[in-house]
């Protein structure tokens, strides 16, 4: 197809994302924070969508919050990526799909740096034989999740049992989405709508009856900065940056706030309570704070999954007003069970923000 | 130019990360960090473009180069496409290497992270992993992440995870062989060498503090003096 003026300069922002075949690769915070946002993908993909999706047991980090908190050289990311993409190969894949956007960025660094620097990839090659004995093909595509959602907003769209839309006053939720920084921020081409104009999220909250939210911040960082989280003596510069989105946030009164990368939910819902609880401020309607969902939960919920299916629990901000806008259904009772609602007690309330 | 700088251009970081700076401050003015700490990119892309080693070694010894997140927040900013970023990475990995990250409070860190990433990539296959993120480190982390760690089998098996299960699956136990080449992986790539370093340094380094190590593991990872920041 050939493309003139404005939508020759649109079609720069495009990605293209295959229908089907992916290798899949987790996210090491999704795993540990919001697993059940990866069985849903999964679930989508799979049953939903009826697409083939291939996990292997055998793949593990990409190595990428570590190389980002500058604990292993630059040659170790790549050669642990290179032993994934042999895995890929191995299983006679060609397009892969991570599910963390750390992992997304890493990938994309490393391919664009091997293409920069040819006798770099040819260093890896030979360190991944040495090591693993172990060959690999380049991915011909390499996706967030998050793209194949996007890619299938609208079949979910018709799908759906749910809009994000009040059902009391037929409006709109309004909706803050956060792409997470390293998703087209080092390499804009690589996500769908760039850095200038993200849609990867944009698009799913449009198909599924929401309005977008554009506020002074938008872009900023969550404040997760790797090293700046993870050592105890540095978190406030973490706790600083959610605070400075949520203030430039809170004119806009928010309904939601939808997340593509692992990380930013964990920290947007996190520092909420910690404000809460330090400062007495909540951000949400009547003490709750503003329900901060992975993209995986949003199309969970629109297709009609139980809220305590998708793991909503496990938030420390309560999701409960939101699914009421919705008028989605839920048992209160079954919040914090266990599989065949085995009773695994209750978490300690807040003192400040209202939570169940 | 002097050795320092030479070795700084080796970095491929480096070369993708520094054209020709012109000092226009873009990146300073879009950056998380230098909002929050004493922080200048700017400055230091400048410091290392001049390629003056005893400048370049001032930086390598201090505090500045460890207050970046990594957002790379700069890269889309930059009108030469330079990546600040990218050269503070490469300031870090030539600090970690020549040992001069024990001269100043934030590059000490490098112990705790040291410990705690490369530790799980090798006993678990992970970054992140449940049995290392202790309540008590990250009480932000709030009562559900609490009452989470209390009933890690019960609530991974509720949320369809496969925590140290076998097959595929969120958390499932990653076989041994897989670890073995993740071992292999940092033997032949300068990661165990690295380790090692931070290790010898850092033990150096809790001596001439009169700390075990388990004293300065607990120091290097919770103290925090208040000459770092813009509001002090």
């Amino acid at each position: 197809m050939i493309y003139q003026g404005k939508q020759k300069i649109w079609s720069d922002y495009q990605k293209e994302i295959p229908d089907d075949h992916w290798y899949y690769v987790r996210s090491c915070i999704r795993q540990n924070f919001f697993p059940a946002s990866e069985k849903m993908f999964l679930e989508i993909c799979r049953d939903v969508l009826g697409k083939d999706v291939h996990e292997n047991e055998h793949h593990t980090t990409c190595g990428g919050i570590a190389y980002h908190c500058d604990t292993i050289p630059q040659e170790t990311a790549m050669t642990i990526v290179a032993r994934q993409f042999a895995l890929m190969t191995e299983a006679g894949y060609e397009n892969y799909a991570a599910s963390c956007i750390t992992s997304f960025g890493n990938y994309t660094e490393i391919l664009e740096t091997w293409h920069e620097f040819p006798e770099l990839e040819t260093k890896i090659r030979e360190l991944l034989w040495k090591s693993c004995r172990k060959e690999f093909k380049k991915p011909k595509y390499l996706a967030h999740t998050s793209d194949l959602i996007y890619k299938f907003r609208n079949e979910i769209a018709e799908k759906a049992k749910f809009r994000l839309v009040n059902k009391e006053t037929g409006e709109p939720l309004r909706v803050v989405e956060h792409i997470g920084c390293h998703y087209s921020k080092m390499f804009p081409s690589k996500g769908v709508g760039g850095a200038e104009y993200p849609y990867v999220l944009a698009g799913m909250i449009e198909s599924w009856g929401g309005n977008v939210i554009d506020y002074p911040e938008r872009r900023h960082c969550c404040g997760y900065g790797f090293r700046q989280y993870h050592v105890k003596a540095n978190r406030s510069y973490s706790l600083s940056n959610t605070y400075k989105k949520f203030e430039s946030m809170e004119p806009y009164k928010p309904d939601m706030i939808i997340t593509n990368c692992p990380g930013c939910p964990y920290f947007l819902d996190r520092w909420q309570y910690v404000i809460a609880e330090t400062e007495g401020k909540t951000y949400g309607q009547n003490g709750f704070g503003i329900p901060v969902l992975t993209y995986e939960e949003v199309a969970g919920l629109v297709l009609g999954y139980d809220p305590w299916d998708l793991g909503l629990q496990l938030h420390q901000v309560g999701a409960e007003p939101l699914l009421d806008k919705i008028g989605i259904e839920y048992n209160p009772e079954d919040k914090y069970k266990g599989l065949d609602k085995k009773d695994l007690m209750r978490p300690e309330l807040p003192t400040n923000l209202k939570c169940f | 130019m002097g050795k320092l700088y030479d070795m700084l251009r080796e970095d491929y970081r480096v070369k993708e990360g520094l054209k020709t700076c012109i000092n226009c401050g873009t990146c300073t003015a879009i950056c998380p960090a230098a909002e929050f700490y004493r922080y200048d990119p700017r400055k230091i892309v400048d410091t290392v473009q001049r390629g003056d080693d005893e400048e370049i070694e001032k930086l390598l010894k201090s505090d500045v180069i460890w207050y970046c997140g990594e957002c790379m927040s700069c890269l889309t900013r930059c009108p030469r496409k330079n990546g600040p970023g990218l050269v503070i990475m490469a300031l870090r990995n030539l600090s970690a290497k020549l040992g001069y990250f024990a001269e100043s409070e934030k590059g000490r860190q490098l112990y705790p992270l040291t410990k705690i990433m490369t530790g799980n990539i090798l006993n678990y296959g992970y970054c992140i992993y449940p049995d290392t993120f202790s309540w008590e480190d990250h009480v932000e982390a709030g009562p559900v992440w609490k009452w989470h760690t209390e009933h890690f089998e019960d609530s991974f098996a509720r949320q369809g995870g496969n925590y140290k299960g076998k097959g595929p699956g969120a958390l499932r136990a990653i076989p041994q062989e897989d670890l073995d080449e993740l071992q292999n992986i940092f033997d032949v790539t300068g990661a165990t060498e690295r380790i090692e370093t931070i290790e010898k340094y850092s033990k150096a380094k809790a001596e001439e503090m009169g700390m075990t190590m388990d004293e300065y593991y607990r120091h290097t990872f919770e103290h925090c003096s208040d000459k770092h920041f813009n509001n002090d």
